[in-house]
């Protein structure tokens, strides 16, 4: 039963260190539980795309299937943490609030391919770059403008 | 198909059938090479491979595994497996267990993007999986019937340095091997190349399950470097293999290698494939079974 056992308790420590290494910080009133603990930095990353990388354009800018495209790949990969909608769920943060909205599309395209590794983010560098690109493009999409929060008035 | 076989494939299919959410996974095809992508946190992937290997002046040989895939964090992941194997005219045996754990160095994507294996091994002298070729692993070590070699006890450390770069659609990856004994024995080393591309770099506006964003197409490169006495590729093992994945938007991922040996210490012929799937919010359905409120 030793090896079941040690096997277990390795399993628990894992699961604990994974929820302890979740987002942090304190959760504004009017979020549920199953929403996203966001701080003051939790936006931060955006603004530390180099200048070079945010001033990247859209190769698929004018690529009317972009959007579509992009929001199946949002869908895939991304809607577990961010919610279907994109405004936030028990993982990742409100991607509709301005602070991304107002995001270059290089800003955007940088922060899904490096991710933010310590707080689980994962860098999206294994999806092609144009993949990435459809997803900038349905992340800044109208539709997904159009419900533009910002996080300070929630 | 033997008893132990259909024991990892019956608790592969249930633990799937206890946690069917789906994602479309992304994964690469590779059997033996590791690029620098981590399991995404909280997620698990199960995965279940085979492996079919010729064996000349003896029995060919079928060696399967179950992996258990975990992402801990998005900067490390941890892996847990059981081998096993069947040699034809002989016996259907366990081969062991190992427990792997990766680690991303850096915080950005860079043009070579480093991570950190390291794997603890408890195997015993029957495992014929071929996960990795080391030191001067050679085909004529798989001879011995089962039974004499499966008293035997192996505790072993592999550490590995990953390399891998993303680039215009395409991964290549390097890894450096290294393993050791941990009873009186040297260290070995091996080394494994691999590169693959998605057949289309955009993704298409329709769910398709053919769609050629789906499949990845590549190949690896394997083999041992000897060990600290004699380093170099004298008396060592090769192998070359076209490698090719599926990813269905189901989220299950069917993965086929032919491998060749390229030298006459080498098997003939190695035919791999697995099927795997992703298992999306694992650490949320744990806190659930525990009794944790959402």
């Amino acid at each position: 039963m030793k090896p079941a056992l040690a096997a277990f308790l390795v399993c628990v420590m894992l699961i604990a260190f994974s929820e302890s290494s979740a987002g942090i910080g304190s959760r504004p009133s009017g979020l549920n539980s199953m929403q996203f603990r966001f701080g003051a930095d939790t936006y931060a990353e955006l603004r530390k795309a180099p200048e070079k990388a945010a001033s990247r354009t859209n190769p698929l800018e004018n690529d009317p299937e972009a959007i579509t495209a992009g929001k199946l790949l949002f869908e895939d990969h991304c809607a577990e943490c961010h919610g279907d909608d994109a405004r936030g769920g028990r993982k990742g943060p409100n991607l509709r609030v301005a602070d991304v909205q107002n995001a270059t599309p290089g800003t955007l395209f940088w922060l899904l391919t490096n991710g933010v590794v310590r707080k689980k983010m994962p860098a999206w560098s294994k999806l092609p770059e144009l993949q990435r690109w459809q997803l900038v493009r349905f992340l800044k999409s109208p539709g997904s403008r159009a419900s533009t929060e910002t996080v300070a008035k929630q | 198909m033997t008893r132990i076989s259909i024991v990892l494939l019956a608790a592969f299919f249930t633990l799937l059938g206890a946690f069917s959410q789906p994602l479309a996974a992304q994964e690469n095809p590779y059997f033996v090479a590791y690029d620098h992508n981590l399991e995404e946190p909280g997620n698990l992937e199960i995965e279940y491979f085979s492996t079919f290997g010729t064996q000349r002046a003896g029995n060919d040989f079928h060696a399967f595994w179950t992996e258990f895939e975990y992402g801990v964090t998005a900067w490390w992941t941890t892996e847990f497996y059981l081998d096993a194997q069947s040699t034809f005219h002989d016996s259907t045996v366990y081969s062991g267990f190992k427990w792997e754990n990766r680690f991303r160095v850096l915080k950005h994507e860079h043009w070579i993007n480093p991570v950190l294996y390291v794997e603890y091994e408890d195997t015993n002298g029957t495992d014929k999986t071929l996960k990795e070729v080391v030191g001067h692993d050679m085909e004529s070590d798989y001879l011995t019937p089962n039974a004499p070699v499966r008293v035997e006890h192996a505790r072993e450390m592999e550490l590995k340095l990953i390399l891998s770069i993303n680039t215009k659609g395409w991964n290549f990856s390097e890894n450096i091997i290294t393993e050791k004994n941990l009873s009186n024995e040297p260290w070995e080393f091996g080394y494994a190349l691999a590169a693959s591309r998605p057949l289309a770099l955009k993704a298409s506006s329709k769910r398709c399950n053919f769609c050629p964003q789906n499949f990845i197409v590549g190949a690896e490169m394997y083999g041992g470097l000897g060990d600290r006495h004699s380093f170099g590729l004298r008396e060592t093992s090769h192998y070359f293999a076209p490698v090719a994945g599926w990813n269905l938007p189901s989220g299950w991922t069917l993965r086929l290698s032919p491998g060749f040996g390229l030298n006459d210490n080498s098997h003939r012929f190695l035919l791999r494939w697995g099927v795997s799937r992703e298992i999306n919010g694992f650490d949320q359905m744990v806190r659930h079974l525990f009794g944790a409120k959402s």
